[in-house]
């Protein structure tokens, strides 16, 4: 368990942050008016952490991996804020600059792998494309680093598996090879953005657990994008929890999750099952999340939060405690939390 | 209507608790190419391969009593929403018998089949896709009503009416007018419970209903479904993947592999005395709030293909106590504690886990 800590390159490796997030800031200009999508969102990240970042449709997470990929496309743009990756501001490169370092350093894992993968093409052509599009070596070669990347993931039989089409796999086996591929590069990052969400829990199991291997094998880093908190709880190190465009809670998961600050994760967390007796109503969030068009002046959460007042109209600045952060002008204090 | 006409009718009733309201014997529903007579004859004569045949359902027993909420638990492909297809009449089953108020269906005529199908309605997954796009919010609800003489073709009363389903769904009456596009993935899901709630079912079978929504609009819809059971004393099929939302709402747990039922029990004795291997390893692989940094251990494989089902158990090439019987018999439901009943060789040998 504590192969994160102790990984070998984490301790060879400078004391600087691998991913220094400061101040992003993503907007969308459409007919509907001009969106922040991503307000003034900073963390950072170490080689073999492995981070949550949670939070419900429209609060952003998205956004922020695939800023992070570079993926940001018009309409949208990052209009603001650095993406330290190993000392380089990702928001500055170029397009080719970023082109080398996607798929090399920076891996992206989707949903829905069919996204990723081409249904006309076979495994075998699409990942030994990925190997030489950054390395230059031979078919063979590469065609053995591809085999080796599917038996890694706990493909079996990897290399008659190697030449079938992305439809003659199983939905687990497909984002089996999705993350297969992208661990080709052995990347220092990779940004999963709700992998297990459409997959069965047996295998969402399986997932978690080849993911973890490779996390205190290789020190990679990893952001977990979810909507979920207790597969975070059992992953991460770090969770960010986002809500309109910001980061409003940020700490260790067993932190946060035990004593929340801000009173959306609270929310949250009181909505779970397993934290109210069975039978009962389930403690809800009453009303939904804003849209990126219509974000309440403020803090975002003000509206379906019961103790907003006058000082909630001006947006909170993120309070720092220790390693423990949040954004709310009435945050729950321990001795709160310990009572209820 | 009355179960003692029917001869299975009288049978049901003998040694259950009267307040059982629906009844499934034996269900099975096989799906694959239907044979036309040449075929028939070229199978016959040796000269053509039987189609192949998919059982998705596979002479699973159920019984729902009036006012429990019975939580239907399996990974895809298990078939449990064909089950709920097939309790909810949308579609038949291929062997089985089905009792309503321990009334065979078969015996009814087709108006009284219709007035039973009006009683058990259903609510999908995907509320996106269950509503009529060119519909607005007052025809989606008050379509089914009319039809069936709930309520006039038009007029205030109808207009109450179809108000008062929304409200009961948690809608504000306002949006009728509006299109299903216009509104929130909550609010269409509150939609397609207003339409379910518009034709007085007693059954509502909710296919997993919550899964597409985000968390904390899962929990506003949960506690809808809670309400309406006290208010309106419904019963409920609640079929779903997630154990923890399973474990929250039911009062019995059915698990499903591969087109049969494993174990049944009271919620709290499955959760608390799994006796099915694979039971065992869903519950260990629910991700909680009260393990951080937990070391995920998976079962190994996937669900087989239901085309060609191992034979024996269907679980036993994944399971890590399977022995040698398991690969050549189908082990049966037997009870393991009160109202328990799991289907392992392994309660036979005496070494039960």
């Amino acid at each position: 368990m504590n192969g994160f800590a102790s990984d070998p390159k984490t301790m060879h490796s400078s004391s600087r942050a691998l991913l220094d997030v400061r101040g992003l800031k993503v907007k969308f200009k459409t007919n509907r008016g001009e969106g922040t999508a991503i307000n003034d969102v900073s963390f950072t990240l170490r080689r073999g952490e492995v981070l949550g970042l949670v939070g419900e449709s429209g609060s952003g997470k998205s956004v922020t991996g695939m800023s992070l990929m570079g993926l940001i496309e018009n309409p949208g743009r990052i209009c603001g804020g650095q993406i330290l990756f190993d000392g380089i501001d990702l928001a500055k490169l170029s397009d080719l600059e970023m082109e080398r370092l996607r798929g090399k350093r920076i891996a992206m894992i989707f949903q829905d792998p069919m996204m990723t993968l081409n249904p006309v093409l076979r495994i075998s052509t699409q990942m030994i494309e990925t190997v030489r599009a950054h390395d230059d070596v031979t078919l063979v070669e590469a065609r053995r680093r591809a085999r080796d990347a599917l038996g890694q993931v706990g493909i079996p039989r990897p290399e008659e598996r190697l030449d079938a089409y992305p439809h003659e796999f199983s939905g687990g086996m497909r984002q089996r090879v999705a993350i297969a591929i992208a661990l080709l590069h052995k990347p220092d990052l990779i940004i999963a953005d709700e992998p297990t969400t459409a997959l069965d829990v047996t295998i969402q199991a399986q997932i978690l657990s080849e993911v973890q291997k490779l996390t205190s094998e290789y020190g990679t880093a990893l952001i977990w994008i979810t909507h979920d908190l207790s597969i975070v709880c059992g992953l991460a190190d770090n969770v960010a929890v986002m809500y309109g465009g910001q980061i409003v809670e940020y700490g260790p998961v067993a932190e946060v999750i035990r004593s929340p600050r801000h009173r959306y994760t609270d929310g949250l967390l009181n909505s779970v099952p397993s934290r109210n007796r069975r039978g009962d109503r389930l403690r809800q969030i009453s009303g939904f999340a804003p849209s990126i068009f219509s974000m309440p002046q403020g803090c975002a959460f003000r509206p379906r939060c019961s103790f907003a007042d006058d000082a909630c109209h001006q947006t909170p600045p993120l309070a720092t405690h220790g390693n423990h952060a949040h954004r709310c002008w009435h945050p729950i204090s321990s001795r709160e939390g310990l009572g209820s | 209507m009355n179960p003692a006409q029917s001869p299975h009718g009288a049978l049901s009733t003998t040694g259950r608790s009267p307040d059982v309201l629906l009844e499934g014997r034996n269900l099975s529903r096989v799906f694959g190419r239907k044979t036309d007579l040449v075929a028939q004859a070229l199978i016959k004569a040796g000269l053509a391969q039987p189609p192949k045949m998919l059982r998705a359902v596979d002479r699973v027993d159920l019984t729902i009593k009036k006012g429990e909420v019975v939580g239907l638990v399996g990974e895809s492909g298990c078939g449990k929403s064909t089950l709920g297809r097939v309790i909810a009449g949308i579609i038949d089953p291929t062997e089985g018998e089905l009792f309503w108020q321990g009334c065979d269906i078969r015996s009814l005529s087709s108006a009284e089949r219709r007035q039973i199908k009006l009683g058990v309605q259903m609510i999908f997954q995907n509320p996106f896709a269950s509503l009529n796009p060119r519909m607005t919010i007052e025809d989606v609800v008050g379509e089914a009503p009319r039809i069936h003489g709930f309520i006039q073709r038009s007029g205030k009363s109808s207009v109450e009416y179809i108000d008062e389903q929304m409200r009961r769904a948690g809608l504000p009456p306002a949006l009728k007018s509006r299109y299903a596009h216009e509104l929130s993935g909550g609010q269409r899901q509150r939609i397609g419970i207003a339409r379910a709630l518009a034709v007085q079912p007693e059954v509502l079978v909710c296919d997993e209903s919550v899964a597409s929504l985000d968390v904390s609009i899962q929990a506003q819809i949960i506690n809808l479904f809670m309400d309406l059971r006290q208010e309106l004393q419904l019963t409920y099929l609640f079929i779903s993947h997630d154990l923890s939302l399973v474990e929250h709402i039911s009062d019995r747990v059915i698990i499903m592999y591969l087109g049969r039922v494993v174990e049944e029990a009271p919620v709290e004795e499955i959760f608390s005395h799994p006796n099915h291997p694979y039971t065992r390893a869903l519950l260990a692989e629910i991700p909680r709030l009260e393990t951080t940094k937990r070391r995920f251990t998976a079962l190994k494989g996937e669900l087989p293909s239901p085309m060609s089902p191992p034979p024996g158990c269907h679980f036993h090439p994944r399971c890590p106590h399977a022995f040698e019987r398991c690969k050549l018999e189908t082990p049966q439901l037997k009870e393991v504690a009160p109202n328990h009943v799991s289907a392992c060789h392994l309660n036979d040998a005496g070494q039960g886990i």
